[in-house]
């Protein structure tokens, strides 16, 4: 941590635990990586993707015009809120910054992030689907280079599911039918829905084709918000009642107690994202007596005629605005984490799902037998067409205070102190006092 | 003539030393001086002014006066988090008490080896930093790691979650009494041991019994420092962040972000870049624990006797 800076656009060889520098984010004396070509201008960069340092030197090493100065300024949260306080300070703020794709809207609505449209957007557009575009875009703008998705998928335990005779189920219905027989039959829960992931809740209203939000900040100032539509109370409801029945678990996710339950065999199924199997690896899953018992199926739908794909979580590279050059930060929001070498990192060792279709369309990526998966060809067979099929999801601005809300109306789903529809009637009152608050037109 | 000249060179001479020694007093007292106003003066100056604007996502920044005192104390948020802290003191202060008052007296009485080991074994949670002792009994809490379940299992029960919306009430209840009841207890016992002897010793003359020593004369000597600790314990209840904040991520669904006022500010200053609201919220707090230290002593101003 105690860089000793050298004369130059100095680098470190220390500090690679990833903690960085605790002062100003754009300060390019303080790099983690070590800068090749000192000569060159420095654009400062906040990333926390596990591979980080090599996908920067390969960025590095590439490009003689331009250096990226990494420095690892905390995992999610812990880096927005300094990201928050930058912004609100006026400077501190890096030039390029991870951001995951449900930040984007509201960074954007504080003017803190740069529209890439003009910026070399017209480039790469055809690297990525429409969707991981949508993602990444605030009404007309684009503020982000996408890099990974989170296409969802539903991962389970082949050693369960033999010994009660269960099949994937595909549709909603079914999955109530299969947990209800693995219940009868005194297995473990099917599945676990925890109030600390109001994201997937959200991924799941997308999958009954609900719009929770519109929101284009080019009318200025108006919102749509319809969080107690009949798709979202259709979805809220059939979680209540499994949770009334029995049918899953109600434990926070991300908790070492819940990976412990993932190993014991608690649940027969993990609904999650093509990202998963890389974070249950890192967290122990899979290596011991649970080795080579997952597997991977499509998501089970509403309506098997109109299949709905749904992603939870991915990232992007952002530009701030207090960058100091913003073309070149753009250069470097598009070029790194783009290259072949660092993509084939990232994804074989499953840090991360790539957005960029040439890695979806090759067949090294569609035919891979991912090891977790007991060499399963999990890519081909559940996620690149889910990742395909995906049309996006639209953020705003309020959603760190909606995700807040919806923690609680979760919470009160699973403690029995409201139904799924009182919830999410509850959740529309809450989130459009907030929205009114800040000074949005609301359109309900 | 003398006297008319002697006169004024005296006033003067004293006006210099007094100066002089009222530079020597700031001199001394400077250190502290620089660093309170730096370190607890002006940040308080600012956040009482950052208080008095109103940001929103849609129309910025403007001057409101005090519209966000009057938003905070009509605010459900703040109002709930409010009465869950003075709920949580109602209960745990008189908790604590009488734990640390009963195991102070204990030691008092009791003078052996052994209570010299279990005094310092009951000091010990207080030494342990909230951060860890919180994550400490998060484990202990757990269904897989804790050895809660293993108990109620051996008598064919389901071990109760102290984590979950019903029980957190509870789990944090006995955190948060584990940790400080040595504190307390430890007050209490220099308050004891600060007793005249004598006094027992005419007492038993008198034919007073153990009990009625303890109860005519040990607690009513030591009723200043129960009433220090109830103040100490209102405000820190009041301020309640550090152990609800540590098991949120165990607890999302029981501990939300509006849990305690403390943790509503934290919210809104840093996740939802609310700094003005945020702000505000924690002086509505600082006006809340005014007002209850306030009353608490005004209650007790017969037998309160440090503050009078």
């Amino acid at each position: 941590m105690l860089a000793v800076a050298g004369a130059l656009a100095a680098c470190t060889a220390g500090g690679s635990d990833g903690d960085g520098n605790g002062g100003g984010g754009g300060d390019a004396s303080n790099c983690t990586n070590e800068i090749k070509n000192p000569d060159a201008p420095v654009v400062t960069l906040w990333a926390w993707y596990p591979n980080s340092e090599t996908v920067v030197d390969n960025f590095n090493e590439a490009n003689d015009d331009v250096q990226v100065c990494w420095t690892n300024a905390g995992a999610g949260g812990d880096a927005y809120d300094k990201f928050q306080t930058a912004i609100s300070a006026g400077s501190g703020a890096p030039d390029v910054m991870m951001v995951e794709a449900d930040r984007i809207a509201t960074f954007q609505a504080q003017d803190a992030l740069v529209d890439l449209t003009d910026l070399g957007y017209d480039d790469v557009k055809a690297n990525f689907s429409e969707g991981a575009w949508k993602d990444v875009s605030v009404g007309d703008g684009v503020y982000g280079a996408p890099i990974d998705g989170g296409p969802m998928g539903m991962i389970y335990r082949t050693d369960v599911f033999e010994q009660y005779g269960l099949t994937p189920p595909t549709t909603w219905e079914e999955l109530e039918a299969t947990a209800q027989k693995l219940k009868d039959a005194g297995g473990p829960v099917f599945a676990s829905f925890a109030s600390n992931q109001p994201a997937t809740a959200t991924a799941y209203f997308y999958g009954n084709g609900a719009e929770p939000f519109t929101y284009d900040p080019a009318n200025e100032g108006e919102i749509g918000i319809k969080l107690n539509s009949p798709e979202v109370k259709e979805v809220l409801d059939y979680w209540d009642g499994l949770i009334d029945k029995g049918l899953v678990g109600t434990e926070n996710q991300f908790t070492p107690e819940y990976i412990a339950g993932v190993i014991n065999g608690d649940y027969a199924t993990y609904l999650s994202a093509a990202w998963a199997p890389g974070y249950l690896q890192g967290a122990g899953v899979g290596e011991g007596a649970d080795a080579g018992v997952w597997a991977a199926a499509p998501m089970p739908q509403w309506d098997t005629a109109n299949p709905i794909a749904i992603n939870w979580g991915g990232s992007a590279f952002s530009v701030s605005s207090q960058a100091q050059d913003p073309e070149l930060a753009a250069k470097v929001a598009f070029g790194v984490y783009a290259d072949q070498a660092s993509l084939d990192e990232g994804w074989q060792q499953q840090i991360i799902f790539p957005l960029n279709v040439d890695v979806l369309d090759s067949p090294e990526f569609q035919d891979y037998e991912v090891p977790f998966f007991d060499g399963q060809q999990a890519n081909k067979e559940v996620y690149v067409p889910a990742a395909n099929a995906y049309k996006g999801m639209t953020y705003t601005p309020l959603g760190q205070y909606y995700y807040s809300a919806l923690t609680k109306q979760m919470a009160a789903i699973i403690d029995g102190s409201a139904t799924g529809s009182e919830a999410a009637d509850a959740l529309q009152k809450d989130v459009v006092a907030y929205a009114e608050e800040q000074g949005f037109t609301v359109t309900e | 003539m003398s006297v008319s000249t002697d006169t004024p060179v005296s006033t003067k001479s004293r006006r210099s030393t007094t100066v002089r020694q009222n530079l020597t007093g700031w001199a001394f007292v400077a250190p502290f001086g620089i660093v309170f106003l730096a370190l607890l003066v002006l940040p308080i100056g600012y956040a009482l002014y950052l208080s008095l604007f109103q940001k929103s996502l849609i129309g910025g920044t403007r001057f409101v006066l005090f519209g966000n005192y009057i938003k905070a104390f009509s605010d459900p948020s703040f109002l709930d988090g409010v009465w869950f802290v003075i709920r949580f003191s109602i209960i745990l202060i008189p908790l604590q008490m009488a734990v640390s008052l009963a195991i102070a007296l204990i030691l008092d009485i009791v003078v052996t080896r052994f209570a010299r080991f279990s005094r310092l074994m009951i000091f010990l949670p207080y030494a342990i930093p909230t951060v860890i002792g919180a994550l400490m009994w998060g484990f202990l809490y757990s269904d897989n790691f804790g050895p809660l379940a293993e108990i109620f299992e051996s008598f064919g029960r389901q071990a109760p979650d102290f984590l979950s919306t019903s029980l957190i009430f509870y789990g944090l209840l006995n955190i948060v009494t584990w940790q400080w009841a040595g504190y307390y207890m430890i007050i209490l016992y220099a308050a004891l041991q600060g007793i005249d002897p004598t006094l027992y010793e005419a007492a038993r003359i008198d034919g007073a019994s153990q009990w009625q020593i303890v109860l005519r004369i040990k607690i009513p000597l030591v009723a200043p420092a129960l009433v220090l600790i109830l103040v100490f314990a209102l405000i820190g209840t009041l301020q309640f962040f550090n152990e609800p904040k540590i098991l949120q991520p165990l607890a999302a669904g029981a501990i939300p972000n509006d849990f305690t006022p403390n943790m509503y500010a934290y919210q809104q200053a840093f996740s939802l870049a609310n700094y003005n609201y945020g702000a505000a919220i924690s002086f509505a707090l600082g006006a809340v624990v005014f007002v209850c230290v306030y009353i608490f002593l005004f209650a007790t101003r017969k037998r309160g006797s440090f503050m009078s």
